[in-house]
């Protein structure tokens, strides 16, 4: 035989009657739905009503204005970032603790991990909350600042932190939920830690490094690119358990939907929207990480 | 040869060590002087990797002394990378830093622990490198090389930490047959600098042609030592003559 020869082809990939049957059955129950929420249901959709609280026009300038839903994706989005990167802070501190020798920050870290996982978030979120709101805020005198004061008064405070007169409103939101998804990502970052080999610390201690050397150098490197994939789902967890904090009236997308939803009174409309919204969002953080999931295996090439 | 009156460069006295109820070392007596070259074997589990491992307190001993260069090494030391940056090590399975490029893994040592710049821990490993044939490689991360050119990286980082006394453990048990002869000739070049070196392995080539003395280990203990010649044609004790037949019986 000729070494030199082409592999023989693959055979092309078609839909067999099989997909079509599912493609059809699929699209025959979205209809039939359509077909019960229009006519069965006798559903009087108006868009327009709910989308006025996206961007209002005023009708005697013909400006337009980003209204509740625009402001409460803000704020959801700085609960995102701003999340993410506390939780970000515990879970790398409370899994190294995790996996130390020594005894009380292994206790510490295990009592933190299993009081959160093992208590609803909603339950968890009322307790915290109630204890940060009425006692660490007014104790460093949060709810005493001037929003008028030029630190806060500023569009650079504005875009990272929001307005100012709500700061303590979303500083509650924001630990609270870097609270609670910290648990779940200490536990990814412990998972990560113990997966590097024994011979990595051995041989980083060998050459002389100290041990914050030895984590920052060696181990929490390698152990990230491991944990990238659970990482990255627990923060598209993140995005979507935000809603949660609007329980205690932290005024992000969920909250300001609410209250849509009951001015307006059309509630398909106002969650339909919202639900798209929290798609966008959570979507475009799944893509950037899978793209940062690949540059990752690419430096390791 | 050998200044043998001179204070040794590694001394253990009375070491022993358990793992839970386990005695895995009892009594360990052995000094090795600057210069010396110390080959150390026995059959598995006999606490050879222990032993070593307890010179750079990878591992912590319980009783009896450890002085590395006049220094005493102990469990709850403060600043044991004083001690480490004396004390080479080469590891069986290269423990090379697999997210790093080869540059960077003989680099990090000296700029980490003894402040040296970048351009200097570079030409520092740049020599290295070309001393154990490795320098074409550098940009290149570690699984793109073969088994013995990462160990020679192995070595050649350790020795970027200009250590007084290398310590081998197994450094040639996890490479294909034709990767150990590149490993060897790298540390038979070493010992004819002079390089004090403690070495694990069952090469009893490398042994009789480096050694000054060979030790032989037992369920812990030192049972045995002597010169290669001594110790390889005429062992004294019984469970040597074992582990030598069955080490060279086939």
């Amino acid at each position: 035989m000729d070494r030199n020869a082409p592999p023989p082809k693959p055979p092309k990939k078609r839909l067999t009657l099989v997909d079509y049957i599912l493609f059809g059955s699929v699209a025959a129950l979205v209809i039939f739905s359509g077909y019960r929420v229009n006519d069965v249901l006798v559903y009087n959709w108006e868009w327009s009503r709910v989308l006025n609280f996206v961007v209002r026009v005023d009708d005697e300038t013909g400006q337009y204005f980003t209204n509740l839903l625009v402001r409460g994706l803000e704020t959801t989005l700085r609960l995102a970032v701003w999340g993410t990167i506390l939780a970000t802070i515990i879970g790398v501190v409370m899994g190294y603790w995790r996996t130390c020798e020594n005894l009380t920050l292994r206790i510490i870290s295990r009592c933190y991990v299993e009081l959160i996982r093992n208590i609803p978030p909603v339950v968890f979120i009322f307790i915290f909350f109630f204890f940060i709101s009425s006692q660490i805020f007014p104790a460093i005198g949060l709810d005493d600042v001037d929003p008028d004061a030029a630190v806060f008064a500023n569009p650079v405070f504005h875009f990272l932190f929001g307005d100012p007169r709500l700061l303590s409103n979303f500083l509650a939101g924001l630990l609270c939920l870097a609270m609670f998804e910290g648990a779940y990502v200490t536990e990814i970052v412990r998972a990560g830690i113990q997966a590097v080999p024994k011979g990595q610390w051995e041989a980083a201690r060998a050459i002389g490094l100290s041990p914050i050397r030895v984590l920052g150098d060696i181990i929490l490197p390698q152990a990230l690119r491991k944990i990238l994939p659970p990482l990255a789902g627990q923060f598209i967890t993140l995005i979507k358990d935000s809603a949660i904090v609007s329980l205690i009236s932290i005024q992000e997308l969920t909250f300001m939907a609410t209250e849509v939803a009951a001015t307006t009174t059309k509630v398909f409309e106002t969650w339909i929207l919202v639900g798209g919204m929290y798609f966008i969002l959570c979507y475009s953080f799944a893509v950037l990480f899978a793209w940062l999931e690949r540059q990752a295996a690419r430096s390791r090439r | 040869m050998l200044d043998i009156t001179s204070k040794p460069l590694v001394e253990i006295t009375g070491m022993c060590k358990w793992y839970g109820e386990f005695s895995a070392l009892h009594d360990i007596n052995l000094s090795v002087h600057e210069g010396e070259k110390v080959v150390v074997c026995g059959p598995s589990g006999s606490g050879k990797s222990t032993m070593i491992r307890c010179i750079n307190q990878l591992e912590a001993h319980q009783k009896g002394t450890i002085s590395v260069n006049g220094a005493e090494v102990s469990p709850d030391m403060k600043n044991i990378e004083q001690i480490r940056r004396e004390v080479g090590m080469v590891f069986q399975s290269f423990n090379l830093f697999p997210h790093m490029t080869i540059l960077d893994n003989l680099t990090l040592g000296p700029m980490r622990n003894r402040g040296v710049s970048r351009a200097d821990a570079t030409d520092l490993a740049m020599h290295y490198l070309e001393r154990v044939h490795i320098a074409q490689q550098a940009e290149k991360y570690p699984p793109q090389l073969s088994g013995g050119q990462q160990q020679r990286v192995a070595i050649a980082r350790s020795l970027c930490m200009k250590p007084k006394v290398m310590l081998f453990d197994e450094p040639t048990s996890a490479l294909d047959p034709e990767m150990i002869a590149g490993v060897l000739d790298v540390m038979i070049e070493l010992a004819e600098e002079g390089m004090t070196m403690i070495v694990v392995t069952h090469e009893m080539g490398f042994a009789r042609k480096v050694a000054d003395r060979v030790v032989f280990m037992d369920e812990g203990e030192i049972i045995e030592v002597a010169e290669p010649e001594e110790f390889f044609n005429n062992p004294q004790s019984d469970r040597a003559q074992l582990f030598l037949s069955q080490l060279l019986g086939h």
